[in-house]
């Protein structure tokens, strides 16, 4: 799949004589000799990464690492410095002002971190912007508003003034309004930062609603790392202007590339990150319903070590037996291995995070996880879900992250 | 006691005379002149209009006008206070002033609105019109009528013109500073949904501004009301002509008069435009962002900016 949208070697350089500082930069000199030399402030230093059709990439650093200046870039609101910004093929740092403008039109829309919505006008005009700017008939404006505004269930409030809305609403307003163009990119300032964490939940979980559905290629930045783990796709960590590392959710908190990103890790909660699949053995020893007996499954668990196996019945899990239960069964005569089955067993999704397993994990028995067919696809020792929470990937049985 | 002027005594005056007697007034002459018609057209059809309407239907027209912007005490007083001109027999030069007043608030708005716009939009522009308007708001009123009596001559057009060049900063300086107070969340929005310069003023900053703008219009008009009154001393008419003659005749009764014919209008006009600008229905920072400004420094809106401005 080919990238939507490439940034290569983006730099921003603020302030005067902005070329000097940029030779500097390429010379290896620091942020802060070239803010004492120049009077230059780094914003972006040589960023590349690549986007693709509807990923949530998140750009997480603190403020002042240059990840506002990097997104305005994005629709050219500031111009970098040097490097080039490819959506679908065409570089939004060197083309002309009108072809910025159609592209703001039809391709990118943002979304701001303290809502920007224009006081003087109504919510569905408010929505309906992006559309006027375009020249769009007002009533079929009125027509795309409403049905945006449906989109992030504020259809009732069209009439209102933004001033009448909470927070909360006020940045759905926001996010309709980015979304009446339909543009293919959706760029997001931090734009949760300025609501109460209960809020913030409520509006983090309608964004993943609605790109189930949209599949919009989103840039969402944010300072806040819980919530680039819980939204991205992919994540970049910016310090100082550039970027530390590039990642998926668990690569970052796995592998941290240097202690900056080490530090910033060090405190997440690592049941949200890690999903089931990443501390299940990937081919785990399984049972036959037909062809093993309890003495073959006793045999079995003390070859792999374990106190539980779990038994299939061709591609269908028929249930999990300990090996107390296959000891019981080997004694009786009468008994078979069918018998010996426990068939309420634990069980998760490949997807699901950890901290969803706590309550099956009680159980003591392992945790069955299974694709969208239920079909056996790995087993989680609750040995291994303590380890990988504790980030003592050591003792993990399992490869640590996705490819 | 020695003094400068024992040594060299320069002849300013006679310079001034030489380079607008001289040089200006034989080479200008048609171009001020010029200048004048727009003004003379657009005073003549408002005097004859308001001269034209009858007393009480103009009355009427004014009370329901402020009933609908200030509110029904503000109608009552219009009323009362029309019918008091009237019947002080001040009723027809109360019409000219006012027809004075509106051709020259016209022209204000015409010329500063567009003019605060730019100046707005560009710092350069601004670094220019801001010392001329600093000179127009500090040269004494009285000092204005000289070189206008000599470039456009006497009579009611060189007084409004007068009038407009006096009440012009204000308007200029409050459509700027509106227009630089809108918030810069929303220019960077309406710029991110792909605006055109045009559509930025016309959609966000123009709305968003119109407050302030509306402030710098009353400003202009109670400035142009007070000038109305001393261009009649270059042969502008209206009530201003009577208080005049009533100062040169020792007629206390008769320039009392014409004065409190002047304050009446005042208030009235005041009350309009101040409710205009309040009934704009734009519920938003401005107001905030501008008391706010009279607190920063080095923001665009700074404390002397304001209090030229008032």
């Amino acid at each position: 799949m080919t990238a939507k949208l490439k940034i290569q070697n983006l730099t921003k350089i603020f302030g005067p004589n902005a070329r000097e500082g940029l030779d500097r930069l390429q010379a290896g000199d620091s942020k802060a000799a070239i803010f004492e030399a120049t009077g230059n402030t780094v914003g972006i230093d040589n960023a590349s990464f690549d986007v693709e059709q509807g990923q949530i990439f998140v750009v997480m650093g603190l403020s002042g690492s240059g990840k506002s200046t990097l997104v305005r870039t994005l629709n050219g609101l500031i111009a970098p410095t040097s490097g080039s910004i490819l959506i679908d093929g065409e570089d939004i740092a060197s083309c002309s002002p009108a072809t910025l403008r159609e592209v703001r039109r039809n391709k990118v829309a943002m979304v701001f971190q303290h809502f920007a919505l224009f006081p003087h006008m109504s919510v569905a005009d408010n929505v309906a912007y992006g559309l006027k700017i375009k020249g769009i008939a007002a009533a079929e404006r009125r027509r795309r508003a409403e049905l945006a505004l449906e989109q992030v269930g504020l259809a009732a409030y069209a009439d209102s003034t933004p001033a009448e809305l909470s927070g909360g609403m006020q940045q759905r307003v926001g996010l309709a309004r980015g979304l009446a163009t339909d543009p293919e990119i959706l760029l997001m300032d931090e734009p949760f930062g300025a609501l109460d964490p209960l809020i913030r939940r409520d509006v983090q979980d309608e964004l993943l609603r609605l790109q189930k559905k949209l599949r919009k290629t989103i840039i969402f930045i944010t300072h806040d790392l819980n919530e680039a783990l819980l939204l991205g796709d992919r994540i970049a960590i910016m310090k100082d202007g550039a970027i530390v590392q590039i990642g998926t959710a668990q690569e970052i908190v796995d592998t941290p590339a240097d202690d900056y990103v080490r530090a910033f890790v060090a405190d997440i909660d690592r049941g949200r990150v890690f999903t089931a699949e990443s501390v299940s053995s990937a081919d785990p020893v399984v049972l036959q319903l037909g062809t093993d007996t309890s003495e073959t499954a006793m045999q079995s668990m003390e070859d792999a070590n374990c106190n539980a196996l779990y038994v299939l019945d061709g591609e269908e899990i028929a249930g999990v037996v300990t090996y107390q239960d296959a000891m019981a069964a080997s004694r009786d005569d009468d008994a078979t291995l069918a018998d010996a089955i426990q068939s309420d067993f634990p069980t998760a999704d490949r997807g699901s995070a950890l901290h969803e397993l706590y309550g099956a994990a009680s159980s003591g028995l392992p945790i069955a996880v299974t694709d969208d067919n239920n079909r056996l696809v790995g087993v989680v020792e609750p040995e291994a879900l303590l380890a990988q929470l504790s980030g003592d990937t050591s003792a993990d049985p399992a490869p640590a992250a996705k490819p | 006691m020695f003094s400068p002027s024992d040594v060299l005594l320069i002849p300013f005056d006679d310079w001034v005379n030489i380079l607008v007697r001289e040089w200006i007034v034989p080479n200008f002459r048609p171009l001020f002149r010029a200048l004048q018609v727009p003004v003379s057209m657009v005073l003549d059809w408002l005097d004859t209009f308001f001269n034209a309407v009858p007393m009480l239907v103009f009355t009427a027209a004014l009370a329901l006008l402020t009933w609908r912007t200030a509110g029904r005490g503000m109608a009552i007083f219009t009323v009362i206070s029309l019918i008091f001109i009237d019947m002080i027999g001040l009723w027809p030069e109360t019409m000219t002033t006012l027809s004075m007043i509106v051709t020259s608030v016209l022209f204000c708005v015409v010329l500063g609105v567009p003019l605060g716009i730019l100046a707005a939009r560009n710092d350069r522009v601004l670094a220019v019109i801001r010392p001329v308007l600093d000179i127009m708001q500090t040269v004494p009123s009285f000092v204005y009528l000289v070189p206008i009596v000599m470039l456009f001559g006497v009579g009611m057009a060189p007084g409004i013109i007068a009038t407009i060049i006096f009440a012009l900063p204000p308007i200029v300086r409050l459509t700027n500073l509106g227009i630089r107070n809108v918030r810069g969340d929303l220019i960077e929005a309406a710029e991110a949904f792909g605006s055109t310069s045009w559509q930025m003023l016309w959609n966000i900053q123009l709305p968003l501004a119109m407050r302030t703008i509306m402030a710098g219009l009353n400003q202009t008009l109670m400035l142009a009301l007070s000038m109305v009154v001393i261009t009649s001393m270059i042969g502008a008419g209206g009530l201003g002509l009577t208080v005049y003659t009533g100062l040169g005749r020792l007629d206390v009764g008769g320039a009392t008069a014409g004065g409190v014919g002047i304050v009446l209008l005042a208030i009235i006009l005041d009350r309009i435009t101040q409710a205009l600008g309040e009934a704009n229905g734009v519920r938003t920072v401005p107001l905030r962002q501008t008391v706010l400004s009279f607190f920063r420094r080095g923001a665009p809106a700074s404390t002397a900016e304001i209090r030229r401005a008032a």
